[in-house]
């Protein structure tokens, strides 16, 4: 076994150990100087974790999080130096995690958060601008939608959750247990979250998949009768979120 | 308001280099405030790793604070002292956030921070042989052939000595500066950390260094820890201000080598802008001393 494989599993193994070959000038347990760098790897991705994590983290605790986090930085550590990346499963991890179920709508607040830092990051990419997208659209017409907008169905009021956390103060009373579905852009350089109804979110996810106008609102009103395709499209054109209008005829 | 030091004694290693003054770690928290109050410093120093990302508010606001002020380019996550081969991608990544930004220095560890698929998100320690100086000289040959031009090695801070080193850590770094033509960036932090830790004198250590290529000195704080036998433990945390004894080697140092560029790295506990501002304008009456 290589130097760098016996301490990279040292590093990540569930309980503190020490790799052989190493040790400390002054005669010192070179366990008890392995376990600075095993410490300085865990806390920094756990705080990674809590960083893009903010109101996962409140809703259940530091100590709690903390605890959670360090499992998962142990079964997943990051494969990637970017760490803006870090932590892409971990609200499927949180959803399989037996002492979080507690918490029901824990992963679906971790899955917003985790489309927050995406559109964060996402790329720049111009917009169409709003009178060019109202008079070129019609039924044929597909639209490209801004990498940054992402949707999330959710059995519970997730944004809502999300969004009463965003204030100081006495958190007023949510009912969590309404579904509701959830728009996530970034409009300039700010991040913003919207409630939208299951009709928005079958909508925007049959733009999404490149399908026609007039196919998005079909889908749009399966999900939901009450689907107002005057005020989904508003929401995405006055944001910015629409990039590229096609209209050519589906094959 | 700082003094503007003049461009004085550039070694060989500052060619295209940062200003002789001091600079600071950038922030995403001081971004704004960088822009509105436009601070009097030499350059800033950001994580390469941070900005590999497609787009939004951190190119937004780098791409501004690029057009006013030098920066510098630090890498956290290439792995140079890895057993396995470098991160292509990793540093195709490196090259495009170079292309883009035209950063006037960049600088990587002498350490591993990635085995196999996994990146541990941390600088850790070489066993330091002829096996390893091979392959570290190899990949920073490929470094700077892929990036097309010098980059800065910096010195690490460590907790742990390898019984299968052959060589000091100072010869280590030698020979790699040597056969590589890389530059030094020197953690003066990162001396005084590893120093105390492993019983060795600051000053020997930084005399055994070949201080011709230092391109760039780091400063930062340390967090103070205790080992099994309850001796002092340093451990590098970037997360305090700058130690006495830290200023005191720094200064030793400068009067080795002139004066040189230097960054204050605040990562963690980061205060008001205006505390480390106070800190680089520290650095900036030492860079004065020696400029006469």
């Amino acid at each position: 076994m290589s130097t760098q494989h016996a301490f990279c599993a040292a590093l990540l193994a569930h309980e503190p150990s020490c790799p052989e070959g190493v040790f400390s000038s002054n005669g010192a347990d070179p366990a008890s100087r392995f376990a600075v760098y095993r410490n300085n790897v865990h806390s920094a991705l756990i705080n990674a974790l809590a960083t893009s994590y903010p109101v996962t983290r409140q809703l259940v605790g530091d100590e709690f999080f903390h605890a959670m986090a360090g499992l998962y930085v142990q079964a997943y550590p990051p494969e990637s130096p970017l760490l803006s990346e870090y932590g892409s499963t971990l609200a499927d991890f949180i959803q399989a995690f037996e002492p979080a179920q507690s918490v029901p709508y824990l992963a679906d607040v971790a899955r917003l958060e985790r489309l927050r830092v995406r559109a964060y990051h996402a790329a720049d990419i111009p917009a169409l601008d709003q009178p060019r997208v109202l008079e070129q659209l019609n039924g044929q017409s597909r639209l490209h939608l801004h990498p940054c907008v992402a949707t999330l169905h959710s059995p519970y009021a997730t944004v809502t959750i999300w969004a009463a956390h965003q204030t100081e103060g006495a958190i007023a009373s949510v009912n969590p247990w309404q579904a509701q579905g959830a728009l996530v852009l970034r409009h300039g350089l700010a991040v913003k979250v919207f409630g939208i109804d299951s009709g928005s979110v079958a909508f925007i996810n049959s733009l999404g998949r490149s399908e026609a106008l007039e196919t998005a609102v079909e889908h749009a009103l399966e999900a939901s009768s009450e689907f107002d395709l005057h005020q989904c499209l508003g929401l995405l054109i006055s944001h910015d979120a629409i990039t590229h209008l096609e209209q050519k005829v589906s094959p | 308001m700082m003094t503007h030091l003049p461009h004085h004694r550039v070694s060989p290693a500052q060619v295209p280099g940062l200003p002789l003054r001091a600079g600071l770690g950038l922030k995403s928290e001081h971004f704004i405030e960088v822009l509105e109050t436009r601070p009097d410093l030499g350059f800033f120093e950001v994580h390469a790793e941070n900005f590999m990302v497609a787009g939004g508010p951190f190119h937004h606001y780098l791409g501004l604070i690029r057009e006013q002020y030098p920066l510098s380019l630090h890498g956290v996550g290439l792995s140079i002292g890895g057993e396995g081969p470098l991160n292509g991608a990793h540093l195709a990544r490196l090259a495009t956030l170079i292309e883009r930004y035209q950063p006037q220095a960049f600088s990587e560890h002498l350490a591993w921070s990635s085995h196999g698929p996994v990146f541990l998100n941390d600088l850790l320690p070489l066993a330091y042989d002829a096996t390893t100086l091979n392959r570290v000289c190899a990949h920073i040959d490929q470094v700077q052939s892929t990036l097309k031009r010098p980059m800065l090695l910096e010195n690490p801070s460590t907790y742990l000595l390898f019984q299968r080193s052959t060589l000091d850590e100072t010869d280590f770094i030698s020979e790699i500066i040597r056969r590589t033509g890389c530059g030094l960036l020197l953690d003066v932090n990162n001396v005084y950390v590893s120093c105390i830790n492993h019983q060795r004198d600051p000053l020997a250590y930084i005399n055994a260094l070949p201080l011709h290529a230092v391109g760039e000195i780091h400063l930062a704080g340390f967090a103070e820890d205790s080992d099994s036998l309850g001796d002092r433990l340093l451990i590098d945390d970037h997360g305090a201000p700058i130690d006495n004894a830290v200023w005191q080697l720094y200064e030793q140092v400068l009067a080795r080598t002139g004066p040189v560029a230097t960054l204050i790295e605040r990562d963690n506990q980061v205060p008001a802008f205006s505390v480390l501002q106070a800190e680089a304008q520290q650095a900036e009456r030492h860079l004065l001393q020696v400029m006469a």
